[in-house]
Order: C-alpha cells, then sequence, then structure tokens
C-alpha cells in the first residue's frame, strides 16, 4: 500500500463534495459565496493531491504553465466589464473544451505507444476529443459574435443542415473506425479537423436571441468532455465534476428553449432569422403614437406602480445605471418600481439579473415572468427598455406568428406601455410588434440611455416644483 | 464488475445529482451559476498535470498537457474569480440613504 492507493481517493473524494456543495449553496443568494469558497476548496485539495501523485514527477512545466494561467486569468476576472459576461463565458467554454480535446489528443498518441487503448478506453476518448473540439471552435465563434467581431445575424444558405449534418455524420464515423482500430493513425489528425470544423458550422446559422441557449449547451458540451476523460483516466472525480456541469448546461438550455416555446433541433437548425424579409413589411404604415421624455417622466411620476422590462437593449446603451437612479428618483416619490425579467432576455441565461444586480439594484426588485405576470393587469406603467420579442403579444394571439407559443411578459395588460426602443425595426425574430400600435401605448424614440437621462433630469425637476 | 461499469453508475448518479441541484439554483443567479460550474470543470487540470508532469513524457505529451494546464488554471482562476465578483453585487436591499 503506498501512500496513494489510500490517502488519494479520499482527498478526490472530498473535492468531489466540494464541488456538490457549491453548487447546492450557489442555489440562493444568501449562501452563494459560500458555495464559491467550498468549491475553491475542493479545486485547491484536487490540484494538490495531484500533485503528490507519484506519477508526477516534473514540476517546471506545471508551475509555468500555473503562473501564465493565473497570470492571464486574474487580470480578466478583475478587468472585465459586467457587459462582457456573455463573451467571457463563451470564452471560457472554449478555454475548457479545448484543453480536454488537448489531453485527450495526447492520451491517444501516447496510448499508441504504450497501449492501453482498450475499446472502451476508445470510446471515452472520442467522445472527449469530439465534444473537445467541436465545443472549441463553436464557442469561439459564439465569442466572436458575442464580441460583434463576426456579424449577429443568422447567415443561412442552402443544403445547409445537409451539409452540417454530413460533416458531422462522416467525423462520428471516423471516429466508430478509430475506435474499431486505433491503429489508424491517419484518420485522428482528420477526425479532429471535421470536428474542428463542425463547430464552425454549428454556429454560423445561430442569430443572437438564441445564444442563451447555445452557451448552455455548450457549457453542458464542455461538462461532458471532462466527464469522458474520467472514463480515459478512470478518475471518478472527472466524472463527478464533469457530470454536474454538464447536467448544469443541459438543464439552463431546456430553460432557454421552453422559455421560447422551442426545440433544441429547432435551435440549431432552425435558422430563426430567415424570417425577417417577409414580415417586415407588414406594419410600415400603421401609426404610432410617441411622447418626449418630459411626458414619460410624468405619467411614471403620477404612476402607482412600475413594471421595468429589460432585454437586450438595455446591455447594449448599458443603460443599466441611469435605471437605477430612475429607479431610486421613483421610489423616493413613493412609486413602486420593479424589474420583470424573461428568461431568454439578454444574451445569456441570467444576463439581465447580472447588470441591473452591477448597478446596485436590490435583487428582491427582480421578477420572474411567471411571478409578475399574474399582477400585470394591476400595473400602471410597464415600461420596456431594449425587449421586443418577449413582450409580443402576438406570441399569444396570433398562431401564425413565428413565435406563436413562446410565453411572454404581458407588459400589453398594463395601463400604459411605455417602449424606449430606437426606430421601428422590428427585433430579433424579424417580427412586428402590434404591441406598439396600441392606444395605451406610447413609443418613446432614442437611444436608451439618453432617453433615461432625459427622463431622470425630468423627474429630478419635478421633485424640486 | 468492470471499471468502466462502475463508472457509468457514478457519472448517472452525478447527473441525477445534478439535475436536482441545478433545479434548485434561482433563475436570478444563472450567470454565476454558469461560471462556477464552468470553473468546476476545469477540473480537467489532474488529467492535464498528470500528463505533463510524467517522468517519461514525449515532447508531444508536454506541450499539449503544458498547454492544457495553461487553459484548466486560466478557467479555474478567472472562473472562481469573476463568480465571486458577481455575487458580491446581489444586495437585497441596500443600506438606505439619509
Amino acid at each position: 500500500m503506498t501512500l496513494d492507493d489510500t490517502l488519494l481517493p479520499i482527498l478526490y473524494m472530498l473535492a468531489a463534495m466540494g464541488f456538490i456543495l457549491a453548487i447546492k449553496w450557489l442555489g440562493s443568494p444568501a449562501t452563494a459565496r459560500r458555495g464559491v469558497v467550498v468549491g475553491e476548496i475542493g479545486m485547491l485539495i484536487a490540484v494538490v493531491a495531484t500533485l503528490l501523485r507519484f506519477e508526477v514527477v516534473n514540476y517546471q512545466w506545471i508551475l509555468v504553465a500555473f503562473f501564465l494561467g493565473a497570470a492571464v486569468g486574474i487580470p480578466i476576472a478583475y478587468k472585465m466589464p459586467m457587459t462582457a459576461v456573455p463573451q467571457r463565458t463563451a470564452f471560457s467554454h472554449a478555454c475548457g473544451a479545448l484543453a480536454s480535446a488537448l489531453i485527450g489528443t495526447a492520451e491517444y498518441y501516447k496510448g499508441l505507444t504504450q497501449g492501453g487503448l482498450t475499446k472502451v478506453v476508445m470510446i471515452a476518448l472520442i467522445i472527449e476529443t469530439l465534444l473537445g473540439f467541436l465545443t472549441f471552435t463553436a464557442s469561439m465563434m459564439a465569442f466572436g459574435k458575442l464580441q460583434e467581431v463576426l456579424a449577429q445575424r443568422p447567415i443561412t444558405f442552402k443544403g445547409q443542415n445537409f451539409l452540417n449534418l454530413g460533416v458531422f455524420a462522416v467525423a462520428a464515423g471516423i471516429g466508430v473506425a478509430l475506435i474499431v482500430s486505433p491503429e489508424q493513425t491517419v484518420l485522428f489528425p482528420l477526425f479532429a479537423a471535421l470536428a474542428l470544423l463542425f463547430g464552425v458550422l454549428l454556429i454560423i446559422p445561430i442569430g443572437g436571441a438564441d445564444m442563451p441557449t447555445v452557451i448552455a449547451l455548450l457549457n453542458s458540451y464542455a461538462g461532458l468532455s471532462a466527464a469522458a476523460m474520467g472514463f480515459v483516466l478512470n478518475n471518478k472525480l472527472l466524472i463527478v465534476a464533469g457530470a454536474l456541469d454538464g447536467s448544469s448546461g443541459f438543464i439552463l438550455a431546456i430553460i432557454m428553449c421552453r422559455a421560447m416555446n422551442r426545440s433544441f433541433s429547432n435551435v440549431l437548425f432552425g435558422a430563426f432569422g430567415q424570417l425577417q424579409t417577409t414580415a417586415a413589411a407588414a406594419g410600415e404604415a400603421k401609426p404610432v403614437h410617441s411622447a418626449s421624455a418630459e411626458e414619460a417622466a410624468q405619467i411614471l411620476d403620477s404612476a402607482r406602480n412600475v413594471v421595468v422590462i429589460p432585454g437586450y437593449g438595455m446591455a447594449v446603451a448599458q443603460a443599466q445605471h441611469k435605471l437605477k437612479e430612475m429607479f431610486e428618483l421613483l421610489t423616493r416619490r413613493g412609486v413602486d418600481v420593479r424589474f420583470a425579467i424573461h428568461p431568454v432576455a439578454g444574451r445569456m441565461p441570467g444576463h439581465m439579473n447580472v447588470l441591473l444586480a452591477e448597478a446596485d439594484v436590490p435583487y428582491d426588485k427582480l421578477w420572474e415572468m411567471d411571478d409578475i405576470n399574474p399582477e400585470m393587469s394591476n400595473v400602471d406603467v410597464a415600461l420596456i427598455i431594449g425587449a421586443n420579442d418577449v413582450v409580443n403579444p402576438g406570441a399569444e394571439t396570433d398562431p401564425h406568428s413565428a413565435i406563436a407559443g413562446m410565453p411572454i411578459i404581458q407588459a400589453y395588460k398594463a395601463r400604459t406601455v411605455m417602449v424606449i426602443k430606437r426606430s421601428m425595426n422590428p427585433g430579433f425574430a424579424g417580427i412586428d410588434n402590434e404591441l406598439y400600435y396600441r392606444d395605451n401605448t406610447l413609443m418613446l424614440f432614442g437611444d436608451a440611455k439618453a432617453f433615461l437621462s432625459s427622463i431622470v433630469k425630468e423627474l429630478g425637476a419635478l421633485a424640486k416644483v | 464488475m468492470g471499471t468502466y461499469e462502475f463508472d457509468l453508475w457514478v457519472f448517472m448518479l452525478a447527473a441525477f445529482l445534478g439535475f436536482q441541484l441545478i433545479r434548485g439554483v434561482s433563475p436570478l443567479l444563472h450567470t454565476p451559476l454558469m461560471s462556477l460550474t464552468n470553473a468546476i470543470s476545469a477540473i480537467t487540470v489532474v488529467g492535464a498535470i498528470l500528463l505533463t508532469g510524467e517522468r517519461e513524457a514525449s515532447t508531444l505529451s508536454r506541450i499539449l498537457g503544458f498547454s492544457a494546464v495553461f487553459l484548466a488554471v486560466l478557467n479555474v482562476v478567472s472562473g472562481y474569480l469573476i463568480t465571486d465578483r458577481m455575487l458580491k453585487m446581489f444586495k437585497k436591499r441596500e443600506p438606505q440613504k439619509k
């Protein structure tokens, strides 16, 4: 019995317990920070235990990589603006997936010379590298779209799904061939290249508003890749941590899909943006009511309760801090202000909550869609900022709408609806929003941040009278 | 029971545990949740260390392992720190201003 046999499994088990508790405590804001600490302790135990294993003798490269990883990671963590959270998340999925893929590749070539590539190991290894490589390029593409290095618009072409599925089928076929006879070394680079290509192809037709689902799905893949590595290395800690990450991403993706009333395959292969050309022409000529900042401020000031519905437009305009100022002023004037958050508002799950928390909006003022909807008919003013499809009543009334059946925040039930919007251009789904033409709707045209500033100024003036 | 069978059981149970735990997470915290699980899945650093630190490792193993340690540590460090930075912002009600 060596130290490794007795102590190591216990240390790894402690690390796994740390991860499980971390997610458990993250469940509520009161215990969440404790969750991070216990997760860190788990990771520390796992790393130290691994460094002490008798196979690990060569430390210099490991330490250099530790140093470099920390040197890049720490500045990212502290300098990154909160509006860049979706990009950072996509980037970290890319890093994690690439790490898995590289380890899988190394294990494969090591196994060729040293043996050990049994069927089971090869199956796990192929899954690990397939998911790793495709998640790497897919996440980098998602990163590019979120960072707006690439166009956010979905790009579609004829035969796209056929091509995508074809590439995937060939990659999977080569994977099976490698499982059957691992010594066909020519195939491995080809396999890796196809997996990388598939990742790129997968994201090309994805538009910005589908990002929450896609990011969650990529999160899941990165986790499953890590779990597959656990099978290759016969390491339970990797299996547990990978399974936790895999199921987490998967559940989030399901929640996002439900919030859009769409299926996975529809998100991945449905190419939502195609509808843009046909739908946009429909409502151009219809008249809308618009209002100035002064009028808007007066309406808000005389309301008893206001529900603010933010969307991606708020994030783009970085309007959350101005929104907080408005919230403060109105609250001080006795107006009850709440925020209603649709699950797919923004570019990743929980995006709006983080931005509003950053602006110091207390989180008990943030309401979920299902909780706010029954109360919407008692609301004086619904103020929509940079959201469109998630408040489109067409989802409930028009069975032919592209978003038919999607659960929405029922802003139309409020006595007055105000919409801050740059122009009358339709939103991501390319669907005209009948909400804008209603008699109780006021359009506030302008940049969200600039318009909110004017409202805040007007409210300030009202307060002095 | 073969080791892979045992591993499959572990995977299945951990996945179910994951489903149950994630369901309990408020949508309020979905973004921090994603960055935390991302940091946790950087546990691949264990595989990377084993590969890089081996006495007899080939140059290829060393290079790939080194890159993987770098990428995983990057995720561990930035993942935990950002999660904590985000969670610090979630406050119930701010101190009353006079």
